[in-house]
């Protein structure tokens, strides 16, 4: 028999190396732990629980034959196949082991957070997702406010499946990533419960620059500024010397948040007066943005981070931070010089003043 | 496009009252219809309100110093650097304000031939930066030193019998005249060498920001200027000089004699008489004053800009409050280390976030220069604008004094209403007047033309000038108006914005340069002069057209600043980044729309100011 640590890994046990176990989100997120990164706590299933559960459950076979069928070109069949590949794997029972490991580690989740049954968030995480080039980012389905242990047995399971969803299954043909190659792993992370939420890149995506720090912010969950559903109130902020040095307090619409009776995410419009209202404090966004700084410089190069403010402490914010990945868009950008080397700097002040600067 | 809704120059009227206001002004500054060609150059171009400069109307004497610089900066450009695609700065005056446009080479073929002759040129200069600098130093206290010297004779009944006995061959007459003329020579040739250096030291700056903004979209421009400002800069100078007199006071144990505001210098100084170490603190005042105290209480570019030597009650002010400051134990140093470490953290970290080996090339290049010339950029200021002005506006006192005595003027302070050409052919009106024996016609003329030029100077004063006129352009390269000015899109479409909503009582926010980062709430107190900074009080926010050196005790006071005018380097936006303190600088008109007692919030991080109604 397998050791626990093949099948289910604290977030503490992960780290880079892990990747092929935990996958890219869940590996990042023990690399973030030991930089000293505020996350919450939570632990990953493994790829290797993903396949014992498609070996035990006899259904990989089943799967790939399906697969096989789907017609080039033809979206109907490969909508086809999805459903059939995910009915398949949502049905097919979960063995005792894998049951016993995941139920225990939950279980022992909800105490260190002193919750009876811990709320949770259930999260994909592809062993190809979150490379730089290769994003495949929200490629699969996160399932939020999951509680006890057969609600998460049945999330980790719909996880599973969501990695045959027609649009990733598409997504990899188009990308020519093989089918069989592509193994899930899926994290069990204590839900923050936020106050706001929101989403940091430590560089401006707006133009590359590296000297700066950018947050969204909504109040709520982060999936309204993550889904772009609302408008963010946006800050840019100085890397370099922690200054705010652009705010953009928008006129926000909607907010996610819990439904207290029933735990499910809902949608909701911003109350009237919190609409207009800087939904982080600048104190907040400069210490947000301090966590960012040593999350990149933990990686060595851009990120793309989660974040949200506890609820259940406002006013005395805590900062936590849900995902981190690495950026993709700027960095994958060809390197070119910022301007066309010179001789000398009066070579320089020559074209320069040659091209004036543009009033517009 | 820029916002293209300025009014066309050609079509604003005369404000009634005023009509004639042209022959207070030299004849070539006016914008005219009678030329088509000249009507359509003028039109399109974009002439901006050099409030910079001129917070206030001209003074016919004053102009003098428009009039230097319009052909100094330009001639520097134009006809020795040879900047390729710029020539000079064009100069207007519509209803007593100057207006000015930079005038692009428009013919490319032009531009390309400029340009080697242009590298060779500046090329010498920078290769020969500090040798030339010297030199420029010396040359500089040459003609102060001129300056200070020169006599401005009175005419006497009969010739002193020297004259007679040492074969002189001229006349007392001959000498006032010869030496208005070098007075007027000097200020000039003090102005020549004013942009000596200082062209091709923003040109200079400009690149290196331009490669700064595109390496880095979001730096501000207040860290781009952190990384070259000087630290040791001779402008600190003056203010350093009245630090280390308090410092001596306290020392001393003089604040006793030292007193209050309502003690007058002569008193203080009396009262420090009675001690061996008041003696010795005099002794020590009396140091600072030469050179230290020609420092202005303005920009130094008006009359009535008086030094602290004129009125060393301003400079013993600001002592008082330094001591006070030490004896309640707060530190009065400029926080110099911090700042330095600080400069030196700013350019390693930008530089280490640069990607390639050319942009590290480049950085270091245009650092390097920007950092060699910024010196000169802030410390010539205080060598012409202040120290030379100031011994110059008296010098003009001088004369002054005797064309008052000669009837030819009612006061000594209506000299400025007569332009520097008037006063040399009044001057001849006085001694031919004196040679002859009879009496000169200038008291039938100038008392009542001056009563005139006063009376359409009050009305100029109560209308606040268009920010600008005519077109705005595409691209702008003369590195003064980009960098001085702040002419930019931003700029001008905040004026465009203001100029539009037109009431200023219903104004709630203004725009204008995050000068430096922070933001404060409280109450704003609008100080139009440093006559003004009496009525401070501690704690709120100054709202000034713009701020100088001699203002410097005022920001212990404060908590922000706004300006009509400046840039990112403008004194007030330099000051508060030393104090840490939020600025919003060249806001347009926040003098005319904020009113002192009002409550405001300023942030100098996003260059916005709210007004509470």
């Amino acid at each position: 028999m397998e050791k626990r640590s093949d099948y289910v890994l604290w977030f503490e046990e992960c780290d880079m190396n892990s990747i092929p176990l935990v996958g890219g989100k869940n590996a990042s997120l023990g690399e973030l732990l030991k930089a000293q990164i505020p996350v919450p706590p939570g632990f990953a299933i493994t790829t290797k629980a993903y396949t014992l559960f498609l070996e035990q459950g006899n259904i990989r076979k089943d799967i790939f034959k399906i697969l096989g069928g789907i017609k080039a070109n033809d979206m109907n069949s490969g909508e086809a196949a999805s459903k059939t590949i995910r009915a398949l794997i949502e049905s097919t029972p979960m063995n005792d082991d894998l049951q016993d490991y995941i139920g225990e580690f939950y279980r022992r989740l909800s105490k260190r957070c002193n919750v009876p049954a811990v709320p949770a968030a259930i999260r994909s995480s592809a062993t190809a997702e979150d490379l730089p080039g290769a994003s495949f980012a929200g490629q699969q389905d996160t399932f939020l406010w999951v509680r006890g242990v057969d609600g998460i047995l049945k999330h980790v399971k719909k996880c599973w499946s969501s990695l045959f969803t027609s649009r990733a299954i598409y997504y990899r043909t188009k990308m020519g990533f093989p089918h069989e190659q592509v193994e899930i792993s899926v994290g069990v992370q204590k839900m923050a419960n936020a106050w706001t939420a929101g989403v940091m890149f430590t560089l401006n995506p707006a133009t590359g620059d590296r000297s700066t720090i950018a947050i969204d912010a909504n109040w709520g969950f982060g999936e309204s500024v993550v889904s772009g559903e609302c408008t963010p109130d946006n800050f840019i902020i100085n890397k370099i010397t922690d200054e705010v040095i652009k705010k953009t307090v928008s006129y926000k619409t909607i907010l996610y948040t819990r439904d207290p009776e029933n735990h499910c995410v809902i949608k909701q419009n911003v109350p009237a007066e919190r609409a207009n209202i800087q939904c982080v404090v600048d104190k907040d966004a400069i210490e947000l943005a301090i966590i960012g700084k040593r999350i990149e410089k933990h990686y060595g190069k851009p990120m793309d981070i989660e974040w949200a403010i506890d609820k259940d402490t406002p006013g005395q914010a805590k900062i936590m931070i849900l995902q981190s990945r690495p950026e993709t868009v700027w960095s994958s950008k060809k390197v070119e010089p910022v301007m066309q080397a010179r001789s000398s700097a009066l070579e320089h002040i020559c074209a320069g003043l040659i091209a004036g600067k543009k009033v517009n | 496009m820029a916002d293209k809704s300025f009014p066309n120059p050609h079509e604003v009227e005369a404000i009634p009252g005023t009509e004639g206001w042209e022959r207070m002004y030299p004849y070539h500054y006016f914008f005219t219809t009678k030329d088509k060609e000249r009507e359509e150059y003028e039109n399109n171009m974009f002439w901006f309100n050099d409030a910079l400069h001129y917070p206030e109307p001209m003074y016919p004497f004053d102009i003098i110093w428009d009039e230097a610089w319009f052909l100094s900066l330009s001639q520097f450009n134009t006809r020795i650097f040879m900047i390729p695609p710029v020539y000079g700065v064009d100069h207007r005056i519509i209803n007593g304000n100057v207006y000015i446009t930079p005038v692009p080479v428009t013919d490319p073929e032009e531009v390309q031939k400029r340009a080697p002759l242009f590298m060779e040129r500046a090329g010498y200069y920078f290769e020969n930066w500090d040798k030339l600098i010297e030199q420029w130093e010396k040359k500089m206290r040459g003609i102060i030193s001129d300056l200070e010297t020169l006599e401005i004779p009175t005419l006497p009944a009969m010739e002193d019998i020297s004259v007679v006995k040492n074969g002189l061959g001229t006349s007392s007459g001959y000498e006032l005249i010869k030496n208005y003329d070098k007075l007027i020579d000097l200020g000039i040739r003090c102005w020549q060498y004013h942009f000596e250096f200082l062209n091709l030291g923003y040109a200079s700056y400009v690149i290196f920001v331009d490669f700064c903004t595109k390496a880095f979209p979001d730096i501000p421009l207040q860290k781009i200027t952190q990384m070259v400002a000087g630290i040791d800069v001779i402008l600190y100078r003056p203010d350093e000089e009245l630090k280390k007199l308090a410092k001596l006071a306290v020392e001393f144990n003089l604040d006793s004699q030292i007193g209050n505001d309502t003690k007058d210098i002569k008193d203080v100084i009396a009262s420090l008489q009675s001690s061996e170490n008041g003696k010795k603190w005099i002794s020590a005042w009396d140091e600072a004053k030469n050179p230290w105290f020609n420092i202005s209480t303005g920009t130094g570019w008006y009359h009535q800009d008086i030094s602290w030597n004129d009125n060393l009650n301003i400079p013993m002010s600001s002592i008082r409050i330094y001591i006070e400051k030490l004896k309640g134990g707060h530190s009065i140093d400029r926080p110099v280390d911090a700042v330095k470490k600080e400069r030196k953290r700013l350019i390693a970290e930008y530089r280490g976030l640069l990607k390639t080996d050319e942009d590290l090339k480049t950085f270091d290049q245009l650092h390097g220069t920007a950092e060699l010339v910024f010196p000169y950029v802030e410390n010539h200021m205080f060598y012409v604008e202040h120290w030379f002005h100031s011994v110059f506006w008296n010098k003009m006192r001088e004369v002054a004094a005797i064309m008052t005595d000669h009837k030819f003027l009612k006061g000594q302070e209506d000299i400025w209403y007569m332009s520097r050409s008037e006063i040399k052919e009044a001057l001849w009106d006085i001694v031919t007047a004196w040679a002859t024996g009879t009496k000169g016609y200038g008291p039938l003329h100038w008392p009542e033309e001056v009563a005139w030029r006063k009376g359409v100077y009050k009305i100029f004063k109560e209308h606040r000038p268009s920010p600008a006129y005519g077109t705005p352009p595409e691209v702008i390269a003369e590195p003064f108006t980009v960098v001085l000015w702040g002419v930019t899109n931003e700029s001008m479409a905040a004026w465009a914005k203001l100029k539009e909503i037109g009431d200023p009582d219903k104004v709630n926010e203004i725009e204008g340069f995050a000068g430096s980062p922070g933001v404060v709430e409280g109450i704003a107190r609008v100080c139009r002069s440093v006559e003004d900074i009496g009525q401070l009080k501690e704690g709120e926010i100054l709202v000034a057209p713009t701020t100088s050196p001699s203002w410097a005790p005022v920001f212990q006071k404060i908590k922000g600043v706004i300006t009509d005018v400046g840039g990112i380097m403008c004194h007030a936006a330099i000051v508060c980044r030393e104090y840490g303190m939020p600025a919003v600088v060249g806001t347009g008109q926040a003098t005319a729309i904020i009113k002192s007692g009002m409550k405001i919030k300023l942030n100098g991080d996003t260059g916005r100011v709210y007004i509470e109604r």
